[in-house]
């Protein structure tokens, strides 16, 4: 019988070796159903891990990575400072939402003035936007004890009847023949999230990502604030005799994970979208939760989970225009990828013993 | 704008048929959250269960076995997710999220075949002589079977939440799994069988759209459906007849807007299909002060050795 | 030399190797907005996509990606179609508008071919059908087979392009029928098949007995069908499987002919840069079987003016017409302007209800 026996401390091996191992058994595991769909199976798996990196066309690929990434980098540093402490905002998608409609409403109110001001302005607004987003469920736990889970995601199915409104109502292009969707902030000056250099994918969604990386990096390690959120999560009860202030954190963590996501939003808005449109969120929130745990939420391995999520992505189109492989099984490959992700972590924590007696596994 | 022309008879059951798909997926996260455990899969099993229903009765002509497959695509599923969280320990909540994705492809993929074909009928259930009573024949005695095998699995669920040991061994897991552990009770394995439950019911609930509601197979045909039965779960503050009660709602606001459109009066649709979920969130915020609330275990990982 | 630089000229020299590729292969791409397996506007489209293989054999090689997110995803899917070498690519969706903008002004030696949009580029034409003389048909037969004299529209989003389409068939339902009266429903969807299902089920609950929609899923026709004596047209695609009853006829979008005729300009290296908008004459828009539910005297007046529309000696929009407020729009004999068309942002006279927004 098998059974599992948890360390006493994270295997550090394991820590490192376990997505590795895992992105193995999925290309194994996706090969066999790239081969049961009658493709090439070794020319499949290369054209999704190997061709947006060192491909032909790499020099166009790798920066889109980057904007790929970007985004859900930012979201999951944010959603694993609150993961790490216990408090669960899963509506990142929401704040995500409301940041890129705050930020891209006050471009619009702007247009067509050009100033430097704008942007900033935006930026503010959008961070601020995911931030009260986030607040909704921050203050309603205080102040009742709700469960953060539930209003979070509530607040997402909000938020995307708010955006199908504004994008058909408010912030509809004047000009655009009645069609839904905003104007075009790529193509007004001083509100587009322009790249900083052409052609490498860096915007300032990218800079702030890496900020975020390194703040939070700082924060956990170095910080007083970041050592209370380790705690929370680890013992609670010994937290409170250490004199954390629970609701102090819970605002802080909410309120951090919502202005990241606000801040991702308005990044995307102004910059690769461009407008403000019915479906302009295509999951980045929640994939972002995916992330934060595939990077076992440290700020480094967030990083390197979101450029292999993107890189899934960019591969996984690669592969349905070059192959002819439909868009559903890239899509359950990513599954399985997260599926075996999830599944490996156990061998961090956990010892696996052989025995003979009825285990309690 | 001419109210007039709103039957409220046939919107009332209308209702009834809108609200069955919700239902049955709330039903069973309902029970799966009562033990603690916090699926978000639910989009994912239910359109699994759509074309597993689908194809099945498609290729033997029997609506009924349709189902049966249905129930069983939908808790094979689960228990991918069962196996993550409950042996492999791993985060419920980025285990359903991925869920929710491996099962939209794999429906995707399963159903490339089915695009395009109609599945046998399933014939009302015409109940004689109650299906003739004016007004509450028509909304209560003249559906399909499933609208009332949803009402009674309301039923069943409830007694058996309320009265039965199984239900309260449910509970208890839920509620502290350590001390349900330290009672002697096998934690993991009363969890698996809830999850299973819930991967069937949420089967049920997508077959109900693509061999009932619609009836025909289309990729993403249960658009977000899964999600508003969690919603579901929640409104419901746990408790069965609570759900029956939501999914009214919930599955109401939709009816009752494109009614109002079609009678030619002018709603702000975006902000009326909002109001359910906020709804749902005020009814969180009342509960708090209420005894009813969340199980306290949902959502948390249970290692017997801890 | 900075990234810019190097990245156009990349660019220009991989234009340059394809074009010099296409001399024995034509390579097409295409972009959709939904899956292949829709049953209604991808569906078409891809059926167009498979036209051109057959009709071209080895000469041609096409490539598609569905279900591409509108936005920075397409512009991502769409650049990396021009990379890969192809020649023309075919963007099906008006969100891909400012994308395919973007693309075609990185890539001048590629031509790009955008559906329903109206901004063009040297290198990029845009093509749509005149779905609207497919409704005055539709119309036609709804005003004529109406006996609750009630109509349902499943309309999706309050565009110009669906606001045409609901005047039109309203247009020739009254001039066959003055007690015709459409109820009309906005999905705020293209494709959600439960809604449609509950809006087509809303829409005969409260008396019509003919369904029209707007949207491409089949769940309308299936709602049909289990109604008794309600009739249904489908939409973009035949949805034949439904036939005699409830659909008795369709408006199919055939973008074969488009996409053979354009693949061939850019084999003969005729391409220009064009802004099509053809109806039912140059076979873009198809009027499906009219199924033996419709007596035959009703069949021949719709076949009659279909071939009216087809020949130019009809248009969907001729006057006397007045708009919704009463104001006069189009005096005696007059016909609408396909600026005005492009652009059509209210109701006729006699219909009912307010277009939102």
């Amino acid at each position: 019988m098998l059974r599992f026996e948890k360390r006493p401390q994270p295997s550090q091996v394991w820590t490192y070796l376990t997505p590795l191992l895992a992105v193995v058994i999925t290309m194994i595991a996706g090969a066999a159903l790239f081969a049961a769909l009658g493709k090439d199976p070794v020319a499949a798996i290369t054209t999704i891990f190997w061709e947006p990196l060192f491909g032909e066309f790499a020099f166009y690929y790798r920066p889109q990575l980057l904007i790929k990434g970007a985004p859900l980098v930012l979201i999951a540093i944010g959603l694993s400072l609150g993961f790490r402490a216990g408090i669960w905002n899963i509506g990142a998608e929401g704040q995500y939402i409301i940041g890129a409609l705050t930020g891209a409403g006050v471009g619009l109110a702007f247009y067509p003035m050009e100033s430097w001001v704008i942007f900033p302005l935006m930026v503010l607004a959008g961070a601020l936007g995911g931030w009260i987003w986030a607040m909704i469920p921050a203050i309603l736990k205080l102040r009742f004890g709700t469960n953060e889970i539930l209003v979070s995601l509530m607040l997402v199915y909000v938020a995307e009847k708010l955006l199908a409104a504004m994008a058909l109502g408010l912030m509809k292009n004047p000009e655009g023949m009645g069609f839904p969707g905003s104007r075009n902030l790529r193509q007004y000056e001083s509100a587009h999230n322009a790249e900083l250099i052409t052609g490498s994918g860096m915007h300032w969604g990218v800079v702030a990502a890496m900020i975020a990386v390194i703040f939070a990096y700082i924060l956990l390690n170095r910080h007083i604030l970041g050592y209370h959120i380790r705690l929370t999560g680890q013992a609670p009860r010994a937290a409170r005799f250490a004199g954390v202030n629970p609701a102090r954190l819970v605002l802080f963590c909410l309120g951090t994970s919502g202005a990241l996501a606000g801040l991702a939003g308005m990044f995307e808005v102004a910059g690769p979208a461009g407008q403000v449109s019915i479906d302009f969120n295509v999951g980045y929130g929640f994939t972002a939760i995916i992330v934060a745990f595939l990077g076992r939420l440290h700020p480094v391995g967030i990083l390197l989970a979101g450029l292999l999520m993107a890189l899934t992505y960019i591969g996984g189109e690669l592969a349905q225009s070059n192959l002819g492989l439909p868009a559903a099984a890239i899509q359950l490959f990513q599954g399985m990828l997260l599926f075996f992700l999830l599944a490996v972590d156990v061998l961090t924590n956990y010892r696996i013993r052989l025995s003979r007696s009825e285990g309690v596994a | 704008m001419d109210f007039g022309s709103i039957n409220p008879v046939l919107l009332l059951a209308s209702l009834m048929v809108a609200a069955t798909p919700i239902l049955l997926a709330a039903l069973g996260e309902l029970v799966v959250e009562r033990a603690g455990v916090l699926n978000l899969g639910v989009e994912g099993m239910m359109i699994i269960g759509a074309i597993c229903g689908f194809a099945v009765a498609v290729n033997t002509g029997s609506p009924v076995l349709g189902f049966v497959a249905a129930a069983g695509g939908g808790a094979l599923l689960s228990l991918l997710f069962a196996l993550l969280t409950q042996f492999a320990l791993a985060n419920q909540v980025a285990s359903g999220l991925a869920l929710t994705l491996f099962g939209l492809g794999l429906s995707a993929l399963l159903g490339q075949g089915y695009v395009g074909i109609k599945p046998p009928p399933v014939g009302k259930l015409d109940i004689p002589l109650l299906g003739d009573i004016p007004v509450l024949g028509p909304i209560l005695f003249s559906h399909d079977l499933m609208v009332y095998f949803g009402l009674g699995l309301v039923l069943a669920i409830w007694a058996m939440l309320k009265y039965t040991r199984a239900g309260l061994v449910l509970r208890a897991v839920g509620e502290n799994h350590d001390a349900a552990h330290a009672l002697g009770y096998k934690v993991v394995r009363i969890r698996v069988l809830a999850i299973l439950f819930g991967g069937a019911c949420a089967g049920l609930g997508g077959a109900y759209i693509s061999l009932i509601r619609v009836p025909q197979w289309t990729e993403g045909m249960t658009a977000g459906a899964g999600w508003i039965a969690l919603a579901l779960v929640v409104f419901a503050s746990w408790k069965a007849g609570r759900v029956l009660l939501g999914a009214w709602i919930f599955g109401g606001v939709t009816v009752l807007q494109l009614n109002l459109q079609a009678a030619g009066i002018a709603i702000p649709v975006e902000y009326l299909s909002m109001s359910p979920y906020l709804i749902t969130i005020l009814v969180l915020v009342i509960m708090s002060a209420d005894r009813s609330r969340a199980p306290a275990s949902l959502g948390r990982i249970f290692h017997a050795s801890q | 030399m900075n990234l810019t630089k190097l990245l156009a000229t990349a660019a220009v020299a991989l234009g340059l190797a394809t074009t010099a590729m296409a001399q024995d292969k034509t390579k097409v791409g295409f972009i959709y907005v939904g899956p292949i397996g829709d049953g209604g506007w991808t569906y078409e489209h891809n059926k167009g996509r498979l036209a051109v293989e057959a009709h071209f054999g080895d000469k041609v090689e096409t490539v598609y990606q569905e279900s591409v997110p509108e936005g920075a995803d397409a512009e991502r899917a769409i650049t990396q179609m021009a990379l890969q070498g192809a020649d023309l690519i075919f963007t099906t969706s008006f969100g891909y508008m400012e994308p395919t903008l973007a693309v075609a002004g990185k890539f001048p030696n590629v031509k790009f071919e955008h559906a329903t949009g109206f901004k063009t580029a040297p290198n990029l034409a845009t093509y749509s059908a005149r779905f609207y003389e497919g409704r005055a048909v539709q119309g036609h037969i709804a005003g004529k087979m109406t006996k609750s004299n009630i109509v349902g529209y499943i309309a999706s989003f309050p565009i110009p392009e669906v606001i045409r389409g609901i005047n039109s068939a309203y247009i020739h339902a009254k001039k066959v029928n003055p007690d015709v009266e459409f109820k009309i429903i906005w999905a705020y969807t293209w494709f959600d098949p439960a809604k449609e299902a509950d809006a087509a089920t809303a829409l005969i609950e409260q008396g019509a007995d003919v369904i029209l929609q707007h949207t491409d899923s089949t769940a309308p026709q299936a709602a049909a069908e289990k109604a008794d004596n309600v009739i249904t047209f489908g939409q973009a695609s035949d949805m034949g499987e439904y036939a005699p009853m409830p659909r008795v006829s369709s408006i199919i979008d055939n973008w074969a002919p488009y996409y053979i005729a354009r693949t061939q300009a850019v084999m003969d290296d005729t391409w220009e840069s064009v802004q099509t908008w053809d109806g039912i004459g140059a076979g873009m828009v198809g009027i499906g079987e009219i199924s033996s539910a419709v007596p035959e005297a009703i069949k021949a007046e719709a076949l009659a003016l279909k071939a009216a529309l087809a020949d130019g000696s009809d248009h969907p929009f001729t006057g006397p017409l007045k708009k919704q407020d009463g104001s006069d729009w189009l005096g005696d004999g007059e016909t609408a302007d396909d600026g005005t068309l492009l652009g059509m942002n209210f109701y006729v006279e006699g219909i009912t209800g307010d277009i939102p927004n």
